[in-house]
């Protein structure tokens, strides 16, 4: 008898921590996710010592804000529309293309190239908002359907770019020789001015979700857009810059990562499903989920170089992806409910 | 790009040329075998399968290793290269296929760009970007042998792919003809049931994840068919084959033939062949880079208009359309 009762009590408080450790996720999900990536850290730190997890993290911190940025539309977009936009990839590859004519072909400034970017980005999200998708929703299109429609409008965004623009790889006039050196850590100017547009751009969103009114009809919308309604929200206008708001920040994405790296035809669509990871992983139609899973996800890939062949890190993004959907499809961060 | 691999020349003679004609016609023919899969997929059972391209890879894939490293007869590692295929489509829609619909989408696509970007990466078994080689003698005997055969019958020079294109066509319509009859027994149609209404289906006792998987085993199967071809065709496997555009190309076949019609599929893959390459005898006035980008455009256009205007496709059947989530 007493043999068996000890493994048993020993699983039960195997089980307590468990469910502990669950119901904290499921009470305190920010506090939870920040948690886990500080314990990550830590761990990578006593592993692998503190400069080349820092290094790697700031590496890490410029495309995760990239993800996050381009996610939270992704997200928005879902969660409100029920359409999983494959064209969004295509919206940042726009927004970049935007700044190049911008800065290179007519010579703005490169601040005023990244603000014709993202306005133009917008109105391109809008423009297929009103011309495509609000008339297919008026005809209780299917997911089949919106899916390979969405397909279809991102071979028409891609190659209708590179008929204008050609193949040709191009970059976006940034400086990207000189480094800043702090604390023995090497990052270029242009990371760096990327990281700081990323944390300004994304706390930004934060605030606007959480304390404006628009912001936050935008997320009831993404909870539950029949009971919005009912509760007297204009959805045809929330949805309406929902689109300005999903495209704008795709269009800055664009150009951040055009900055970064360089300008191409396949920009977006290579971005995109590290873009979806960052959604699944925060919760679909979750927008604060969709800004922190872009930056645990940028972490996690740039830190998974510190004992991968970097060539892996890529795939390392997709299989947080499956693994997500697999374990937990409602995200990190979100409450279960039918997946 | 992938695909777009047939020689070609702008000009009105080259309209009659039939070798040009035959790389279009193979193309065609593995682009067939490939949405087949989807065919049974999307048409038949309303899973959302996105990630074709990495089951023709893992089919290629093995056939290649095996041949080259594990130095296999090629006739003996293209049933092995199947069950690897087959094996992979388990193992994926094992954990994926509870999900719903999109999240499906979404998991396959990201687990067949983890497939290419293995194929990129485990250099010493796959060659990575270099590609890999000479995995074809076999059939390039059996090629001559076929090439025998025509000249016999009093075909002077048959074009280099001629084997080929007959080999892809008669596999494609035998293919068609063993789903389709399938499709009319019990089994298929337990899989349109499960299509229909899962819970329903259940409710009466079929257990439709089983189903669910089998549809996605036969597609992988299926999937890796159109990877064998695809190799013959190229002689060399390069990762940049299997982009997901492959298998976008493939939902255009699927779309532009018609969903749950398994004939319909053939028509589908020789119209988009068509217009991906037999449109190089349109004289337009406009660079070649220019002409390419302006043929996936058309792509997309069509793509959109059928999705707007007849979802089914055109030899689709409207009222097997299945329109909710």
């Amino acid at each position: 008898m007493s043999e068996s009762v000890a493994p048993a009590a020993a699983t039960r408080r195997a089980e307590g921590r468990f469910v502990a450790a669950r119901s904290l996720l499921a009470r305190r999900p920010r506090t939870a996710a920040l948690a886990l990536v500080v314990a990550m850290a830590l761990g990578l730190v006593v592993l692998e010592g503190l400069h080349d997890v820092a290094q790697t993290g700031l590496n890490g911190l410029v495309l995760g804000s990239i993800y996050a940025l381009g996610a939270v539309g992704l997200t928005l977009v879902y969660g409100i529309l029920k359409l999983v936009n494959f064209a969004h990839g295509e919206f940042l590859t726009f927004g970049a293309y935007v700044a190049l004519l911008a800065s290179v072909t007519l010579g703005l400034p490169l601040v005023a190239a990244v603000v014709a970017a993202v306005a133009a980005t917008a109105v391109l999200g809008l423009g297929f908002e009103l011309t495509m998708w609000r008339p297919m929703r008026a005809r209780g299109a299917g997911l089949l359907q919106l899916l390979l429609m969405a397909i279809g409008l991102a071979f028409v965004i891609r190659y209708g770019i590179q008929y204008v623009a050609g193949s040709e790889i191009r970059t976006l006039p940034f400086d990207r020789t000189s480094t800043v050196e702090l604390a023995g850590l090497r990052l270029g100017r242009t990371e760096l001015i990327v990281i700081g547009v990323g944390c300004v751009a994304l706390t930004a969103i934060g605030l606007v979700l959480r304390l404006m009114l628009l912001g936050k009809r935008m997320r009831a919308l993404a909870d539950n857009l029949d009971l919005a309604e009912v509760a007297g929200i204009d959805t045809r206008r929330v949805t309406t810059f929902t689109w300005l708001f999903a495209g704008g920040l795709a269009g800055l994405a664009g150009v951040m990562a055009g900055a970064v790296t360089t300008v191409r035809p396949e920009l977006g669509f290579a971005l995109l499903l590290p873009i979806f990871a960052a959604v699944i992983l925060g919760g679909i139609g979750d927008a604060f989920g969709a800004l922190a899973g872009g930056l645990v996800l940028g972490l996690v890939i740039e830190w998974s170089t510190l004992f991968l062949d970097f060539r892996w890190k890529t795939a390392i993004g997709f299989a947080v992806l499956i693994g997500v959907l697999v374990v937990r499809p409602q995200g990190l961060f979100g409450r279960a409910r039918a997946v | 790009m992938s695909g777009v691999h047939v020689v070609h020349a702008v000009t009105l003679q080259a309209f009659t040329d039939l070798g040009f004609w035959t790389g279009v016609g193979v193309l065609a023919g593995t682009y067939a075998i490939f949405a087949l899969g989807l065919q049974i997929n999307v048409g038949y059972t309303g899973v959302i399968n996105f990630g074709q391209a990495g089951f023709m890879a893992i089919g290629a894939y093995t056939m290649g290793i095996l041949v080259v490293k594990g130095g296999l007869s090629f006739w003996l590692a293209l049933p092995l290269a199947v069950a690897a295929a087959v094996l992979f489509g388990l193992l994926v829609g094992l954990p994926a296929l509870r999900l719903r619909a999109d999240y499906f989408a979404i998991a396959t696509i990201a687990a067949a760009e983890i497939v290419r970007h293995a194929a990129q990466n485990a250099r010493e078994l796959t060659g990575g970007n270099q590609g890999m080689f000479g995995f074809d003698s076999a059939w390039a005997g059996l090629s001559e042998t076929i090439d025998e055969w025509l000249q016999a019958l009093g075909w002077s020079d048959p074009p280099t792919l001629f084997p080929l294109l007959l080999v892809v066509w008669a596999s494609v319509l035998l293919l068609t003809a063993v789903l389709a009859a399938a499709q009319r027994t019990p089994w298929g149609r337990v899989l349109r049931a499960v299509r229909e209404d899962e819970d329903a289906a259940r409710a009466v006792g079929k257990p439709a994840l089983a189903y669910k998987l089998q549809s996605l085993a036969i597609a992988a199967g299926l999937g890796a068919i159109a990877g064998f071809f695809l190799a013959l065709n190229l002689n060399f496997l390069n990762p940049k084959e299997f982009e997901p555009l492959f298998t976008f190309l493939g939902f255009a076949v699927l779309i532009l033939g018609g969903l749950a019609n398994y004939w319909a599929v053939s028509i589908g893959a020789v119209l988009l062949w068509t217009i991906l390459e037999g449109t190089r005898f349109l004289d337009l006035p406009i660079s070649s880079e220019r002409e390419a980008a302006l043929r996936f455009i058309v792509v997309g256009l069509l793509l959109i208009c059928l999705m707007a205007f007849r979802p089914q496709g055109m030899f689709g059947r409207r009222e097997e359309m299945v329109l909710g989530d």
